[in-house]
């Protein structure tokens, strides 16, 4: 994740990038598209649909008669204008995405011409379960793989997300207490964690207190000691923590939230740096999502879809959501989707069985790689950004001292009286072909720049990468201030005016001469 | 291992450069006991040939939807998706990039999320729409949750009985520990009217919402005026719920109805079955609570240079921002299934889609007409789009069994849904969508009049 929070949207520069004015606006490869509903019209269509033989309707007066405002075009219309909005795009697939706290880490595509077999895309959730065997096992051995790197032995796949896996973990926690009668109102997380575990544990009901971090960028026991009592819940750690370290005293913090009578709940956010090496069961935790689209590389798509698999201790097996997938004893595999007259569990996260898509995709990903490989990711992508941090340790600056795991940070003092900011730095980083780091996260420390390179780059990109970062500080020392406050000059588009969005949101299209239907 | 590209040379200048001997030292501070000494029992790395093998095998023990007679529905629906929406949402610029926060490298995404709003507040009827939530389910949830707020302090949530198990299941899940207190009708497969009388019935002052599904689980379609009417005569809200988008090219729009928040599982459009997922929720609302909507929203701006751009907007209502007090706790939402939706619809126009809705409703009437014929089935369902309900003459889900025995996959039992209600346990649904053909209807009326005559 990264967040625009000390943006600085716009700089009244009016100078274009290079070159005169064109007659189209188009820029070469880089095309001004309009909207499809600038294009389109509601007689155009790009399907050939029959026409049925007359019949009565049974809609019973319910038809929709009046106009809906859709613009269709034609195939080749429609190809043209993704094909040209996607250029404006940057993927994994265009360069190196060092996006902390995200493993933006290459897609394969064998992963999704797998989750494209008829076989695995065109079943439908509700069909009999004698006609998905293969789904089902599907499911379990995903499970099982889940279940041996974590080293845990429960695990419900229906989670969306991360956050929603966050969700489903706190309220497995809170059916837990309440079983027992207890009703405490407290989530500890550090000020260092990302912004979906207080959302999350506010959804769940509870009061979250921050706790601070140490001088060496890891919880504070000393602050934890202090914050544990009777009213606490849990505990929420990411770990390895979003400043990319791994929190030594996981034991120890363990031991003492169980002594307090509370639960360990870790974000698996950051599992990349440890799969195949470390099993966060080992570590004494009660409860893990697994982003299965970063560490398990499904695709980002642009903001999902996501999936977000908890793995559970056995103190809260017993509370985990429906559905999950039963394997009996003459081999076949059944769904257990309604709870027992006696069950205690949080009940159903989301309708059916969890991404199936992500699924297969994932368990592609384990499979290809096998536990041999997997540890090399880990290992690979810890070696990168303790690589990253130190080719770069002597130019820019590190709040903490490493090693690192998989991500490296950096703070803005090393920009100190150089009018360049951490967001300036960012976008100067988008013209020389790179995704900005994550930025202003965590926010423990002060304009930070969170570097996660992953294991898929090569040694030579990552050298390209190290020197650019290294000539851009340079040139932030040297005085080249325009050169970031304007930046990007070479994107599609220059800074966008954030404020100007949110004072006055314009949220739909709306046609020419109608009222703007946002206010 | 292909997708690894450091080479043990690397590895060695890297470790050099670092100043450590080996690769156990940039892992010193994971605590000894913790440390993995043994290889996990898990396979090794294998290539791409084995792994295509290993799924095709998965695959092979299924059974797919194309190769048989299919009359699934129940929330997820399978209709024909154009070749050029799969190519397109698999370019490595959509698929690859992450969620658009530079938004001077993210004007794709972008723009097509603004493309999408617009075409779901269109289909809804309503004035703003947002980037996606992850499916219908949890959209409905949403929904739930943002009229407790909307409404200030107000606990009480009523769920009409049409509404679709798992929504309602789901409701009760995100309710549980928190904002509201969820009142679940009871469900009749047979009474329309009834259901609606008793959500007006039970609507007091103390109650945020009133959930109502229509088409229902059941297919029944509802006129919500009434419901709206008489929800905000005691200032609660209506939410509307559609399961299948495609109803929607046919069927009046919830917002005309006098939906307050309307929430729509839009796989049917451009998304495949997937066995249940990644699927993805509509979410639309009136303009003047959008600032506590979920979810991401996308708006337009200018750059520095004075060019139309979009940027997502809104943030402060977000986890990132706003932490504990977001109005949602959603990151990572759907968005490359916004995308197949939004292409799909794109080269459907509004033309296609009413033409597409119209092909699915006519396939259902035929579906019900055969049925109707069939010895011992009783039509449940007087007004519908692509989905009925018919009684059987004894229990649905061994009957569905011995169809799906014959390659046929026949409907949903309600007893799938609602295993613990008797009187629903004779009951099957079933949808007809575009993919269905007549002669589909044909052996499906066959094979079920010989099952029953068994």
């Amino acid at each position: 994740m990264s967040m625009n929070r000390q943006g600085r949207p716009t700089t009244g520069r009016e100078t274009r990038a290079a070159g005169p004015a064109t007659f189209t606006g188009h820029r070469a490869l880089d095309h001004e598209e309009p909207l499809i509903f600038e294009t389109g019209d509601a007689a155009r269509s790009g399907v050939d649909i029959e026409d049925p033989a007359p019949f009565d309707d049974a809609l019973g007066g319910l038809a929709r008669t009046a106009p809906i405002g859709l613009g269709g075009l034609t195939e080749p219309e429609a190809v043209r204008h993704y094909t040209r909005l996607s250029r404006k795009n940057f993927g994994i697939d265009s360069g190196l995405f060092p996006l902390g706290s995200c493993t933006m880490k290459h897609n394969p595509r064998l992963n999704e011409k797998l989750a494209r077999l008829p076989g695995l895309a065109d079943i439908h959730p509700l069909q009999p379960e004698s006609t998905v065997q293969g789904a089902l096992a599907l499911m379990d051995d995903l499970a099982r793989w889940l279940l041996v790197l974590t080293g845990m032995p429960a695990v419900a796949l229906s989670p969306k997300a991360g956050a929603h896996g966050e969700l489903c973990g706190l309220m497995t926690i809170r059916a837990a207490l309440e079983a027992r009668g207890d009703a405490r109102r407290v989530v500890l997380a550090p000020e260092s964690a990302h912004g979906t575990n207080p959302a999350s544990a506010a959804l769940c009901g509870y009061e979250v207190r921050a706790i601070p971090a140490g001088a060496d960028g890891r919880v504070d026991l000393a602050a934890l000691a202090a914050a544990l009592g009777p009213e606490v819940a849990a505990l929420m750690i990411t770990n390895p923590n979003t400043c990319g370290l791994f929190e030594r005293d996981m034991l120890k913090m363990a031991e003492m939230v169980h002594a307090a009578g509370a639960f360990f709940y870790c974000d698996g956010a950051n599992f990349n740096a440890i799969v195949g090496r470390v099993r966060p069961g080992d570590l004494g935790i009660d409860a893990m999502h697994i982003n299965l689209h970063k560490t398990f590389s499904t695709p980002h798509g642009g903001g999902g879809p996501g999936a977000g698999p908890v793995v559970f201790s056995e103190a809260l097996a017993p509370f985990a959501p429906l559905p999950q997938v039963v394997r009996d004893e003459d081999g076949s595999y059944r769904l257990r989707e309604h709870p027992d007259p006696d069950a205690r569990g949080v009940g159903r996260m989301a309708a059916f069985h969890g991404q199936m898509g992500m699924f297969v995709r994932a368990l592609a990903y384990m499979m290809s790689h096998g536990q041999d490989g997997l540890r090399q990711v880990a290992e690979d992508s810890v070696l990168a950004a303790n690589y990253v941090m130190a080719s770069l340790g002597n130019v820019l600056s590190a709040p903490f001292p490493g090693p690192c795991m998989h991500e490296c940070l950096f703070d803005d003092r090393f920009l100190k009286d150089s009018g360049v900011s951490t967001l300036d730095f960012a976008k100067a980083l988008i013209d020389e072909g790179f995704h900005p780091m994550t930025v202003y996260f965590p926010l423990v420390v002060h304009g930070a720049m969170l570097i996660e390179p992953t294991e898929t780059e090569s040694k030579a990109s990552l050298d390209e990468f190290i020197a650019a970062m290294r000539a851009l500080a340079a040139a932030a020392r040297a005085g080249e201030v325009e050169r970031f406050t304007g930046a990007p000059y070479h994107a599609p588009r220059r800074r966008l005016d954030e404020t100007r969005a949110a004072r006055h949101p314009v949220l739909r299209w709306t046609p020419p001469g109608a009222c703007d239907a946002a206010e | 291992m292909r997708y690894l590209p450091l080479s043990d040379a690397d590895r060695r200048a890297m470790l050099e450069r670092i100043g450590v001997a080996d690769i156990d030292a940039l892992f010193r501070d994971v605590p000894e006991a913790a440390r993995l000494k043994e290889p996990l029992p898990l396979p090794a790395h294998q290539s791409e040939l084995a792994v295509d093998r290993a799924f095709r095998d998965y695959a092979r023990r299924n059974l797919p939807a194309f190769e048989h007679p299919f009359f699934l529905g129940c929330g997820a629906y399978r209709h024909h998706v154009p070749a050029s929406v799969d190519h397109l949402i698999q370019r490595g610029e959509f698929l690859t990039a992450y969620t658009p926060y530079q938004p001077e490298i993210a004007q794709g995404t972008l723009q097509y999320l603004f493309e999408f709003q617009t075409q779901v507040a269109s289909l809804m009827g309503l004035e703003v729409a947002n980037a996606s939530l992850y499916d219908g389910s949890t959209a409905c949830a949403e929904a739930v949750l943002m009229a407790c707020r909307v409404t200030r302090g107000r606990r009480r949530v009523v769920l009409a009985g049409g509404l679709h198990a798992h929504y309602a299941t789901v409701a009760e899940t995100m309710t549980r520990f928190g904002a509201g207190e969820v009142v679940r009708l009871p469900v009749a497969a047979d009474d329309p009217s009834g259901d609606l009388a008793r959500v007006i019935a039970a609507i007091d002052d103390d109650t945020a919402c009133v959930v109502v599904q229509s088409p229902d689980l059941f297919g029944h379609l509802h006129d919500l005026g009434p419901v709206a009417e008489a929800a905000h005569a005691k200032g609660a809200l209506l939410v509307a719920v559609v399961t299948e988008a495609v109803s929607l090219g046919a069927v009046r729009a919830p917002g005309e109805m006098g939906a307050d928040i309307a929430v729509a599982e839009g796989q049917s459009i451009g998304n495949s079955l997937s066995f249940g997922g990644p699927y993805l929720g509509l979410f639309a609302t009136r303009e003047r609570f959008v600032r506590q909507m979920p979810g991401r929203l996308v708006g337009e701006t200018v750059d520095s240079d004075g060019r139309r751009g979009y940027v997502l907007t809104l943030s402060t209502r977000e986890q990132h921002i706003r932490r504990e007090k977001a109005t949602s706790n959603i990151c990572t939402n759907s968005g490359l299934c916004a995308l197949a939706f939004s292409i799909h619809l794109t080269l459907l126009g509004e033309a296609g889609l009413r033409r597409l809705a119209r092909l699915n409703h006519a396939r259902a009437v035929a579906l019900r007409d055969a049925l109707a014929a069939v010895p011992g089935v009783e039509v449940l369902t007087r007004r519908f789009f692509n989905e009925i309900a018919v009684r059987l003459p004894r229990p649905a889900t061994g009957i569905v069994e011995a169809l799906a025995g014959r390659g046929i996959l026949a409907g949903v039992p309600a007893a799938r849904l609602y295993p613990h209600q008797p009187a629903l346990a004779d009951v099957l649904i079933l949808a007809a969508t575009e993919t269905v053909s007549e002669a589909d209807i044909e052996t499906l009326a066959t094979a079920l009049a010989e099952e029953i005559a068994r």
